[in-house]
């Protein structure tokens, strides 16, 4: 059934495609029901697979000479992301409600991208997981193009080609693994059992993590995340944080750890401090969280802010999974949903409730027009997300990030204090956004005052409320009651572990 | 060596395909010039085409009915059949046909008869090449071929882009000509014999006799006559021009049909080389391993008489470097032109590299062939596409410029959505067949050392191979950013021109169904392979 998220959303971009062009509303519409109905089904493969471990949905011989298989598998790692996926992209249709120009094309692309991202987090296949990840970087180059903002051009191809680089990278893994392998299979548990030497997963481990985590945003391969963020529409850059970078966090723990966990052993010998790839990767992630937070901190595009907290989060998402124990593996998973959503409320609020009414991101500006009082909405809404995203306890950045800490002071301890101090910028970075553009203490002038009252900002519609909604809910639902997502991760990251992992 | 009689009823059975084109040429010129000198040229373009393609039809028929027996003369085999010529055979006159649809629509010349005749001939020449496994018969083949290519870049007469392309096609064609009639005649001289497989077999004698510099010498000229059929770097120059000012249907052709019967050609003398050592190694049990390159390697290493090494070795390190400086030149090149048929012909310049590396690590496992044979076979009919879609933006703007591609999809929404999925199967983006090749491709290069990969530990294993792919496929993503700036163009830019754009219905359905069999033929890559491979029986 799990299955089904994947050929409804490119059924609903073949559908868009043959629509007839200034069908607007039908295109809208139509995309809402693909993507509410790929969010039904994500629902419900979560809640049927509640303690069923890992399942195989679909096994056919896709390649018989070459033992390529269309496989399709659900643990709990990969129900957790399909639901994710299903709520970031309701969330994101919602968001362009009010996308005009060529809109089923948009939605077109928006639901091709879709369903490339279902595939990645429910295939187990290597070749079939890299097929789906590449459908996915196409259609990000024209959405950004096309409908994206400030130089879209050069953000949308700065993207692509960094995805292309980081999968070129990925290409070259699958090949020297499955040849490697003695060119039988590429089914993910069939590489692992492989026997690869301890040598050859010493280069090939970086060579497929790097290659991912390029889509992770790990610093220093991050620069494409906050350009890229900052060009695209609002809801490519919802997809874009919410579910595409997390494509590349999955590809990391998946298939890097899952089929390569000797690369993490440690070398035998010290450069630099640094005596493992684990170290190395570690390393790299606490500079990211850290780094991406100062600079967040220095912005004045608000829009940017948000940009690089994303890099900044997925640093703890990589420093979870560097931790390489239980608890670090569970809060790093649990952090990509949480950031997935929290990503994606704080882009909405900047990019469209914000962007489209005052036409500016730039917090000189946005300091002039009294937004807490002309959009009390997307003041609180961005309370609400900002609250979330600093990680106070009750939303679901708290239960991620804590998690992800402890698995990391179980490890080394100074990574845990690294990034604490990067959690103290976190707020520093939220607090002055939150009040530049909402909260600004100046008085307005009588002057000032009437020309507001004359020219009203447009009032919140339905579908912003709605997304707003839907994506608060899931952050205070799961900070509330964690273990609604614990209970499917932590089997999942067990067995994770005690293949090979750890 | 014996000469039996030679059995002309052998003969003819075994070259029926190529006779059949030959009568199809004489019969469009026939139809053309008899019945239909007052007819409208458009009139007399689409019955030239239609009967072009039937003669194509029947020679694909007559290639299943000369049933797989090649013909030899004695001990001599002049040509071979089934396997990889077979596949070869289907293909080019696959691809002949598209491109004789493609011509329909055309305007470039009032003398259609005459063009759908050469390009019969020519694929004719191409069939030849495919099957052939003697040197004279290559060569009369190649001819064939070649100068059916240069009276097709010619074919616009009221174009001076058109002339020039073809003098400099014919001036580099007829030189590398000549360098490859050279160095045959030194193989023959070293050998005493123009059938392939003796010639391999008598060269090796002659080096052992210290023949060895004199053979250098010939794989050199004829690395070069060779190069430059299939637009190799250094013997690349003339594709950009050919490709620019041939008339869009003949540049497909140049770019599809003779690349695939060139690739065939080199694959066969790859096989008979392979073919020789395997008896070899048989007669002299040698830690060999299943590759020229790794059998050269080995025998160095195994204390062998480096006799054979000089042979295999030298024929090797040609392809490498070949192929690298292709993917290097072809792909960098590419990146800047604004000529969307000068940016197609350093693309293929690049996928020549890709191709003449798969061709450096061959392996006399079929799967080597198999997979040269599915990545130009794809290659072609996707350039075919394209150039389609440039004959058909070139009409209606007047140029091949990228500008010109601007607000296609506005323009007409079906052309822009072909370029879509040709220009991104070219750049290799799944579920697309271009990716498909390129990992079959490579997968049969490296899969020769995957146990030598597993334990990574020598530089005669996997090293070299591993990091020649390795730059492949960096190189592919390279090529990702010039593919999208024509996708660019057609999806993102605005057009300063709105008005659409008409095509012709036959066109129109072409280029859909090669979209179409790209798309389907990439989400099950099984269906050609399983294809190709039933020719090996």
């Amino acid at each position: 059934m799990l299955a089904y998220v994947i050929y409804i959303s490119f059924a609903g971009a073949l559908a868009e495609t043959l629509l007839p062009r200034g069908k607007n509303a039908a295109a809208r519409w139509l995309a809402l029901a693909v993507a509410v109905a790929g969010l039904g089904i994500a629902v419900e493969g979560f809640a049927s697979g509640m303690g069923q471990g890992r399942e195989v949905i679909v096994d056919a011989a896709w390649v018989p000479a070459m033992g390529i298989h269309y496989l399709l598998l659900a643990d709990g790692i990969s129900r957790v992301l399909v639901l994710l996926t299903g709520i970031a992209a309701v969330a994101g249709i919602l968001f362009s409600w009010n996308v005009e120009l060529r809109t089923n094309q948009f939605f077109a692309f928006y639901l091709a991208l879709i369903g490339g991202v279902y595939g990645v987090f429910l295939s187990g296949d290597f070749f079939l997981l890299f097929v789906f990840y590449e459908i996915a970087i196409v259609p990000k180059y024209f959405l950004i193009a096309i409908w994206g903002s400030t130089r879209r051009e050069y953000g949308a191809m700065k993207l692509a080609l960094y995805s292309f680089a980081g999968s070129a990278m990925v290409l070259i893994g699958l090949l020297a693994a499955y040849t490697a392998a003695g060119s039988h299979s590429t089914a993910l548990a069939d590489l692992a059992h492989a026997g690869f030497s301890a040598h050859f997963q010493f280069w090939c481990f970086p060579l497929v993590f790097v290659g991912f985590a390029i889509l992770a945003g790990m610093w220093p391969f991050h620069t494409w995340a906050p350009t890229g963020h900052v060009a695209a529409p609002t809801a490519a850059s919802m997809l874009l944080a919410g579910v595409v970078m997390k494509l590349g966090a999955y590809g990391c723990l998946r298939v890097a750890m899952g089929v390569f966990p000797r690369g993490l052993d440690p070398w035998g010998f010290t450069f630099l401090g640094l005596g493992s790839w684990r170290g190395v990767f570690a390393l790299l992630a606490v500079i990211g969280i850290v780094y991406g937070a100062l600079v967040a901190l220095a912005q004045s595009d608000f829009k940017f802010v948000i940009g690089y907290s994303s890099v900044s989060h997925m640093g703890f998402v990589l420093l979870g999974l560097m931790a390489l124990n239980q608890i670090g593996l569970d809060g790093a998973v649990l952090q990509m949903f949480s950031h997935g959503v929290i990503a994606g409320l704080l882009f909405a609020i900047v990019g469209r409730i914000v962007y489209d009414r005052t036409h500016t991101r730039q917090f000189a500006e946005l300091e002039t027009m009294h937004l807490a009082r002309r959009l009390p909405f997307a003041a609180w809404a961005f309370v609400i997300a900002g609250i979330a995203s600093m990680g106070l306890p009750g939303f679901s950045g708290f239960v991620a990030e804590l998690q992800v800490l402890t698995g990391a002071w179980n490890a080394r301890p100074w990574w845990t204090v690294t990034a604490g101090a990067g959690i103290v910028v976190g707020v520093a970075y939220t607090w002055r956004a939150l009040q530049k553009a909402f909260f600004t203490d100046n008085v307005p002038a009588p002057h000032v005052l009437e020309y507001e009252h004359t020219h009203k900002l447009d009032p919140m519609t339905w579908p912003e409320v709605a997304g707003v909604a839907l994506l608060a809910v899931s952050t205070v639902a799961v900070g509330l009651y964690p273990r609604i997502l614990l209970d499917q991760i932590e089997p999942a990251v067990r067995a994770l572990l005690a293949g090979g992992v750890q | 060596m014996s000469y039996g009689a030679l059995n002309y009823a052998a003969l003819f059975r075994a070259t029926l395909p190529e006779t059949t084109l030959e009568v199809a040429a004489v019969l469009v010129l026939f139809v053309d010039l008899a019945f239909l000198r007052r007819a409208a040229d458009k009139l007399r373009a689409a019955i030239a085409a239609w009967l072009g393609v039937a003669g194509c039809i029947a020679a694909i028929w007559a290639v299943y009915a000369a049933g797989w027996q090649g013909f030899s003369t004695g001990n001599d085999v002049l040509f071979s059949a089934g396997g990889s010529a077979g596949v070869a055979q289907v293909a080019v006159l696959v691809l002949t046909a598209l491109t004789l649809l493609l011509f329909i629509d055309s305007d470039f010349t009032r003398h259609p008869g005459e063009y759908v005749a050469v390009i019969l001939m020519a694929a004719a020449g191409g069939l030849l090449i495919a099957a052939a496994q003697d040197l004279l018969v290559i060569f009369i083949g190649l001819e064939l071929l070649s100068l059916g290519l240069y009276v097709l870049t010619a074919f616009a007469k009221k174009s001076g882009q058109s002339a020039e392309a073809a003098i400099k096609y014919y001036l580099f064609g007829g030189m590398s000509a000549a360098f490859l009639l050279f160095g045959f005649s030194l193989l023959y001289g070293l050998s005493g014999s123009t059938s392939l497989p003796r010639v391999v077999y008598g060269v090796d004698n002659a080096v052992f006799h210290g023949g060895a510099p004199l053979l250098l010498v010939a794989l050199v000229m004829i690395a070069a006559g060779l190069g430059f059929k299939v637009a190799a770097v250094p013997f690349h120059l003339w594709a950009p021009d050919a490709y620019e000012g041939a008339p869009a249907p003949a540049a497909a052709f140049i770019a599809s049909v003779s690349k695939v019967a060139s690739f065939a050609l080199l694959i066969s003398i790859s096989y008979t080389a392979l073919n020789y050592l395997r008896i070899l190694a048989q007669e002299y049990p040698a830690p060999a391993s299943h590759s020229v390159a790794g059998a050269a390697v080995s025998r160095i290493g195994g204390g062998q008489p480096p006799v054979e090494v000089s042979f295999y070795f030298s024929w090797f390190l040609i392809l490498v470097v070949l192929a690298v400086a292709s993917m290097f030149l072809g792909n960098l090149a590419a990146l800047a032109q604004s000529s969307v048929r000068r940016l197609l012909a350093y693309s293929a310049i690049a996928h020549a590299g890709y191709i003449l590396l798969g061709l450096a690590f061959f392996g006399w496992s079929n799967a080597s062939a198999q997979a040269i044979l599915y990545y130009v076979l794809t290659y072609g009919l996707t350039t075919i596409g394209a150039f389609g879609v440039v004959g058909v933006v070139e009409r209606a703007t007047g140029s091949d410029r990228m500008d010109s591609f601007a607000g296609l999809h506005k323009r007409n929404p079906l052309l822009a959505a072909v370029t879509l999925v040709l220009f991104l199967s070219l750049a290799g983006i799944p579920p697309l067949v271009g990716f498909w090749a390129k990992f079959n491709l490579f997968a049969a290069v490296l899969g020769m050392y995957g146990g030598n990969l597993r334990e990574m530990g020598t530089v005669s294993g996997a090293g070299l191979p591993f990091a020649l792919v390795a730059l492949a496929i960096a190189f592919s993503a390279v090529s990702l950013y010039y593919y999208l700036q024509v996708l660019k163009r057609a999806y993102v830019l605005p057009g300063t021109d709105q008005s659409p754009i008409a095509v012709h219905p036959v066109t129109t359905i072409v280029l859909v169904a090669i979209a179409a069999a790209v798309v389907v033929m990439g989400c099950f890559p099984a269906l050609l392979q399983d294809w190709i491979a039933s020719f090996y029986g």
